[in-house]
């Protein structure tokens, strides 16, 4: 199977370039299907926000869609759509995103509302409070009408880290949310949606010459303006464990989750791998460690899950992030008792070594994962613009089967050795609701 | 200002090589290529109508838990070694499997998957893990508004009818025996009458093949698992079903809708994307981009084997609860009286036709409209003929359509939220009911 994981991969030709102006532009032909993906990175996220308003990187995401230099609001929208396509935008940690999947024909028209929105969304007094407004219910659907709300990933940084960048809610409280102003937001653009800090890349039925020229013709005359600086935002690992707690109102089952900190993802591309090959092992499937452990053996816990970065991103994220495992457990169950059981797991991976077969199974899955990803053209696009802007080298799309592939089972126990419990955070969801 | 750059000249729509064959046991298969990844997807659909609702949802869910030689761990760690995994899953009309593999593991899957339609054991002990891990699974749904305020609205529209209810009560579930789910197997999960869709890297009469030989040990036939036409929609009261301290209402509001295959569904459809049915629709215009009351408003057709509907779901704010209804009940009511204007019609043209380049240009968008469709007796092909209906559809037909089943005075319309909060201001609309969810 190892052998196959290797031969199994894509091959997609990958074009980069830079405008004058210090635009990032990546191309990716595929004829395979008539449609374009065509995505935008601004290189700041969730962590970049300043202490006060928190959630704004989000709110001002919502902000890009409100009209730009040539467009009414509502124009973008209708634009994209009445083109047979279909658009979002999403907030990262470590970057926002914009993106649009298309029928070929449309093209250059996603290149012209992109080019657009990155010379200066209209910002507006109204504009800003409808879309406060709409990013309240946002947070209400997805955090405050219903169970587990933002479990983990608004409610384990806290108990990870100790600075606001990366221990903030990034949905933001409605207070700070209110208190943005259009000063904030034109603030904002100015230092971070600058061209220099911007990839756009192009995935799916589309020819290099063409596109070139197209690109140059929308984004060419944007305004140049420099990358600000990207802080540091390392923090030291934790020198202890660390646990917290809090009563979900809505929630019928205890659950819990837990972070380790792992290597840096850019910096340490081959001391992070193992740890994106080890969540796997210890979650994907019936046959991984804490599924045969928790659900079929002990039955301490009815659903686990593992994987790297609060966002469940592995390959997107910067460093610091973690390695997480959460589990939802049967009413009353006992959340020491699920920790002491993947902390013996942990140590059976660390000290017994993994069985015959389990590593090479585990990659293959991961393989098909991988490579799934990168059969619609959006997500191919994305994935391609977070690898240029974080590593410069967009073409790692197509060696990421082979990589993960290369990781040995001696890196995967030694990963898992590290994950001590004196290295981990923990936050409990004690239900609140009678099950 | 700058200019908007025109569209390309239309690609008509391509579809890929197709195989199909019925096998001797009744099954049909249908193949489908897309070479952009080396990967195979698939989907079976076994018909599962007015199958007992909690002894079909425990089946689904422990489908995979083991065979005569094999274990759940060694069905999962065998499916993974091949990059592999299948899901179970119900929906009143079928019971499904879908997965993925590497397509150098199409053999393999696909005789793992003969193994567990052939050869499901339900052990006792795997059948108590999963019964308790579906109960959790209810009783985390049964706290989640939008699971509710479907329940609800199910249960309103269908009455005594069997989709009324889709989601067993813990309670039934508790009370399912492994043996009971071994006589369900015996006589529903059976050949005759299903579909396995089958999309990826390889020629499509090679996976025809690659599933003749990997399931024609699967036999028996079919039962009748014919669900009775749905009940026409019964108008009344406003729904109201408590669910106190609630910060948003669920609004659901379900109106006729019309299966695909009926001469008016492309007007329909079109009329639904001008209302509700995409971000640029009218509803989504007025009550988050104008009002802010909500995140993401939609309107769809659902179809089911046995009826189409076509239901509109909000969450909108509790403070500006009653606002939301009379701003979509004003929507609703202007389509339904006044034609849309001619570029509102053919934006909404526009997208739904290439909303079906995009929808299969991976492979598993393939396999999810291929399996679609086979649900309901049609092919890929009826993708070509629905884009032709689309573009042939004029404004007095899409107004007709909407005249006819977007009318606000044929609507169904079931609120969950803070009763006590939203009562005042829905009964300022309309007639007002409290029932349960």
């Amino acid at each position: 199977v190892a052998r196959t994981t290797k031969t199994l991969t894509t091959r997609y030709p990958v074009e980069r370039f830079t405008l004058g102006n210090g635009l990032r532009v990546v191309l990716a032909p595929d004829r395979s299907a008539s449609v374009v993906g065509v995505a935008v990175l601004y290189d700041v996220g969730i962590r970049s926000e300043p202490e006060g308003r928190t959630g704004f990187a989000h709110l001002f995401e919502h902000l890009m869609f409100q009209g730009s230099e040539s467009l009414e609001k509502l124009a973008h929208f209708r634009h994209v759509q009445g083109a047979g396509g279909t658009f979002n935008g999403s907030t990262h940690l470590d970057y926002t995103d914009y993106f649009e999947a298309l029928p070929g024909n449309a093209l250059e028209r996603a290149l012209f509302l992109e080019a657009d929105r990155m010379r200066g969304p209209r910002l507006t007094e109204e504009n800003l409070r409808n879309q406060v407004d709409v990013v309240k219910e946002e947070i209400r659907v997805n955090v405050l009408n219903r169970p587990y709300g933002g479990f983990p990933w608004l409610r384990l940084p806290p108990v990870v880290f100790d600075t606001f960048p990366n221990a903030h809610d990034g949905y933001g409280s409605f207070v700070d949310l209110e208190s943005a102003t259009v000063e904030d937001a034109a603030g904002f653009f100015e230092k971070y949606y600058a061209c220099g800090n911007a990839i756009l890349a192009v995935a799916g039925d589309l020819d290099v010459a063409t596109t070139t020229a197209l690109v140059e013709k929308h984004f060419g005359d944007v305004p140049a303006r420099p990358a600000p600086a990207r802080p540091s935002f390392a923090e030291p690992d934790l020198d202890g464990e660390r646990r917290q707690s809090y009563t979900d109102p809505l929630a019928p089952l205890p659950a819990v989750a837990a972070a380790w900190r792992v290597p840096d993802p850019i910096g340490d591309l081959a001391g992070y791998l193992p740890y994106v090959v080890l969540a796997e092992v210890l979650t994907d499937g019936d046959a991984s460690r804490l599924v045969e452990r928790l659900i079929l053996r002990d039955r301490t816990a009815t659903s686990v899950g593992g994987y790297i970065g609060f966002m469940g991103e592995p390959w997107e994220v910067r460093d610091p992030t973690a390695l997480l495992l959460q589990a939802f457990l049967p009413p009353g169950g006992d959340v020491d008792k699920v920790l002491r059981a993947v902390d013996e797991e942990l140590d059976r991976v660390a000290t017994g070594g993994l069985s015959p077969g389990e590593l090479a199974r585990t990659q293959a899955r991961m393989a098909t994962h991988l490579l799934r990803d990168s059969d619609p053209v959006i997500s191919r696009a994305l994935r391609m613009a977070v690898l240029e802007q974080q590593r410069g080298a967009p073409e790692l799309i197509n060696e990421l089967p082979r990589l993960v592939g290369s990781v040995t089972a001696e890196q995967v126990v030694a990963a898992a050795a590290t994950l001590r419990p004196e290295r981990r955070a923990s936050i409990e969801v004690v239900p609140g609701v009678q099950a | 200002m700058r200019e908007l750059p025109p569209l390309g000249p239309h690609r008509k729509l391509k579809l890929p090589p197709q195989a199909e064959q019925t096998l001797d046991n009744g099954l049909t298969v249908i193949a489908i290529r897309r070479s952009a990844v080396p990967l195979v997807e698939v989907r079976l659909r076994v018909p599962f109508g007015r199958a007992p609702l909690a002894r079909a949802s425990l089946l689904a869910q422990t489908l995979f838990s083991g065979t005569a030689t094999m274990s759940t761990t060694d069905i999962a760690a065998e499916l993974q070694s091949v990059g592999g995994g299948l899901d179970t899953g119900l929906d009143p009309d079928r019971l499904f499997v879908s997965g993925n593999a590497l397509v150098t593991g199409l053999d393999r899957m696909l005789e793992i998957l003969g193994a567990v339609l052939t050869d499901a054991q339900y052990p006792a002990d795997e059948v108590a893990i999963e019964r308790d891990v579906l109960v959790d699974h209810i009783q985390v749904a049964q706290n989640q508004p939008a699971h509710l305020a479907r329940r609800a609205l199910l249960k309103r529209v269908y009455g005594r009818h069997p989709y009324a209810i889709q989601t067993p009560e813990p309670e039934q579930v508790r009370g399912v025996r492994p043996a009971q789910l071994r006589v369900l197997h015996g006589d529903r999960v059976r050949p005759d009458g299903a579909t396995l869709v089958i999309v990826g890297d390889l020629p499509p009469e090679r996976a025809v093949e690659a599933a003749a030989k990997a399931l024609d040990d699967w036999t028996g036939a079919g039962r009748d698992a014919v669900v009775p036409p749905i009940p026409p929609l019964e108008t009344g009261p406003l729904l109201l079903v408590d669910r106190p301290g609630s910060v948003q209402s669920s609004l659901r509001i379900a109106l006729p809708g019309l299966p695909r295959r009926h001469p008016d569904h492309a007007a329909l459809q079109l009329a639904n994307l001008v209302f509700g049915g995409y971000f640029s629709s009218r509803w989504t215009e007025n009550i988050r981009e104008d009002k802010g009351y909500t995140y993401g408003p939609h309107s769809g057709i659902e179809h089911a084997v046995a009826g189409s509907t076509l239901i509109a779901s909000a969450e909108v704010a509790t403070d500006v609860t009653g606002p939301a209804l009379l701003e979509t009940r004003y929507e609703l009511g202007r389509l339904a009286s006044l034609p849309p204007e001619p570029e509102e019609l053919e934006q909404a043209r526009r997208y739904a036709l290439g909303s079906l380049q995009v929808g299969i240009a991976t492979q598993a968008g393939l396999a999810g409209h291929a399996a679609e469709y086979a649900g309901f007796g049609l092919r890929l092909d009826y993708l070509a003929e629905h884009a032709t209906r689309l573009a042939a559809v004029t404004r007095e037909e899409v107004a007709a359509a909407a005249a006819r089943y977007l009318a606000p005075s044929k609507a169904v319309t079931v609120v969950l939220g803070d009763a006590e909060k939203v009562e005042g201001p829905l009964a300022a609309l309309t007639e007002v009911q409290r029932g349960e969810a």
